[in-house]
């Protein structure tokens, strides 16, 4: 198989995955959820490394470093904010030490 | 073997998504999901033998500080716009990944797979970063909330999309580099031309679109590049935001090109007198605590106003104290109030709703008529029996809370202007409808000590 057709075999099957990973989560969660999911797709950060890490023009590196700082806010603070989120997130059971 | 080592990181991510999808192990999955970026960059820095350390340590470090700062400081309250900007930021680093093979490479050697990946990574990406700064704009009320429409705009942006296309197809055949550019450009220009005509209260589309685009800008980087993690992850994000995209536009009952191209609650001309002259019940904070004070169950519905008013607090007092006297208290939740999909979940939690109380619109719906008062915190549209009744209204067909089949209803509203649909609400002059003029977070608040000194 060529790369191609590799590369859009596991897109489709990844796709897939996602649909029926997703399809259920109840409204409650949709913020994080999406917060959380665009957090993942950060994973750009990745291609955003080399390309800073190996450009061989001053241009390329430019380009590359601009992904990278791109690339790691999204990350970063993706992650951390959906954190800051679910922990609020609490069941009947969880709420008993608030002084009320 | 490096491939199996981001076959980690991509199941982390499968794992950390599916885990995210219950209240009990969110915030694990969540964290997983983290682990796994984190490995997936360990790797790469490992592995493909970066030069530039100072470059990539520069970027690392600037990212991390300005992702993290933001994500500390952001209120629960400002989190449609945060998630947009973050959407942003992931566009156009894809669209930058992208776009370094135009300068490193040589264009005319090419595969035509690759350049087709190279232009639709430089076209998403950079659709989804304007776009989301657009919303951005609108939602941090930088920019109009309403829609800015002029005649003859759809054509416009018909012809700009048409010549994107050509110039794209130009470039890649030809290999011109300044064409890759010029592409780039006009995709920025197209990000911002088609979210300004898009209202404030369809946000809830906008961002979960934007969302899923920015996940399709990732995977096609990773066409670009031959990264299985970046197809992976990106598919991923893909489907979870057109998910998220079609419940919210079924939550509306239009469909999404409606959404996109409507201009939908742009039309004014529905305003004016006509609103005013009906007469309506305004209620007092003792009326309010009176009717509260003799019900057995109490339904609260919150809208855009509640986070508008950052009533949160104030609305899960009024709770407590309704609780303390034996009421039955339970929220119920339309898909599309607020600015994104699950925004007043976000916000009761914050004030520590537990979130078993917070009832989703099938949930909520059956519970009406057995529920003494409903009290609408700032919700409008999602709560107009004209979307049930009446088959000329705008909004005809759109899935509401049925609240008027509750014993009584309380209305906390600024003042009776229409809501984002333009349309007035003839819940407003129900019979058993109070009207409660006031600030979301003000009404509440003396309606709670009302409530205590009953």
């Amino acid at each position: 198989m060529t790369p191609l057709v590799v590369g859009i075999t596991v897109f489709v099957l990844a796709a897939f995955v996602g649909f029926e990973v997703i399809s259920k989560v109840p409204p409650t969660l949709h913020t994080p959820l999406m917060s959380g999911a665009n957090a993942i797709s950060g994973i750009t950060i990745i291609g955003a490394l080399a390309a800073a890490g190996l450009g061989a023009t001053p241009l390329a590196r430019i380009l590359g470093f601009l992904a990278v700082v791109t690339a790691t806010i999204n990350v970063v603070g993706g992650f951390m904010v959906t954190d800051r989120m679910l922990e609020m997130f609490k069941s009947r059971g969880d709420r008993g030490g608030r002084s009320k | 073997m490096t491939a199996i080592l981001y076959l980690a990181s991509a199941v982390a991510f499968i794992v950390g998504l599916k885990r995210l999808g219950g209240p009990r192990t969110a915030r694990s999955g969540n964290r997983i999901a983290a682990l796994g970026m984190l490995a997936a960059i360990i790797i790469t820095l490992a592995t493909q033998g970066i030069l530039n350390w100072a470059t990539v340590a520069a970027g690392l470090i600037v990212g991390a500080v300005l992702g993290a700062w933001a994500a500390i400081r952001v209120k629960m309250t400002a989190m449609p716009q945060m998630v947009a900007a973050f959407n942003g930021f992931g566009g156009i680093a894809s669209a930058l990944v992208a776009s370094t093979e135009i300068i490193d490479g040589e264009l005319t050697g090419l595969a035509a797979a690759t350049v087709v990946s190279i232009l639709v990574s430089i076209v998403i990406g950079s659709v989804t970063f304007t776009g989301s700064f657009i919303a951005f704009g609108k939602l941090q009320g930088i920019l109009p909330g309403r829609p800015i429409v002029y005649p003859g705009q759809q054509w416009v942006n018909g012809i700009i999309g048409v010549g994107l296309i050509v110039l794209a197809i130009w470039s890649g055949v030809t290999g011109t580099e300044a064409g890759y550019w010029i592409v780039g450009a006009v995709a920025l220009v197209i990000g911002i031309i088609s979210v300004v005509p898009i209202g404030g209260a369809d946000m809830p589309v906008v961002i979960s679109l934007l969302n899923s685009f920015s996940g399709l800008a990732a995977s096609a980087a990773g066409f670009v590049i031959e990264s299985n993690p970046l197809i992976i992850g990106g598919a991923l994000v893909g489907a979870a935001g057109l998910i998220l995209t079609f419940q919210m536009t079924e939550a509306m009952n239009r469909s999404l090109g409606n959404v996109l191209f409507a201009g939908f609650g742009s039309d004014d001309s529905t305003g004016g007198g006509e609103f005013s002259d009906k007469p309506v019940k305004r209620a007092t904070p003792e009326d309010v605590a009176i009717a509260l004070g003799y019900a057995e169950s109490v339904m609260i519905v919150p809208g855009y106003g509640l986070a508008v008013a950052q009533a949160q607090h104030a609305v899960r007092e009024l709770a407590d104290q309704l609780e303390q006297a034996g009421i039955t208290v339970h929220y119920a939740i339309h898909p599309v109030a607020g600015r994104m999909p699950g925004h007043m979940n976000v916000l009761l939690a914050e004030a520590d709703v537990p979130y078993e109380q917070l009832l989703d619109l099938e949930q909520a719906d059956p519970l009406f008529p057995t529920t003494d008062v409903v009290v609408i915190v700032g919700a409008n549209d999602v709560v107009n029996p004209s979307a049930r009744d009446d088959p000329s209204s705008p909004i005809y067909g759109m899935p509401i809370l049925n609240v008027d089949r509750a014993g009584s209803v309380i209305v906390v509203k600024r003042s009776l202007s229409p809501g984002f649909a333009g349309i007035d609400n003839p819940l407003f002059y129900m019979e058993n409808t109070m009207m409660f003029f006031a600030d979301a977070k003000e009404a509440l608040e003396s309606s709670t000590s009302a409530l205590r000194s009953l």
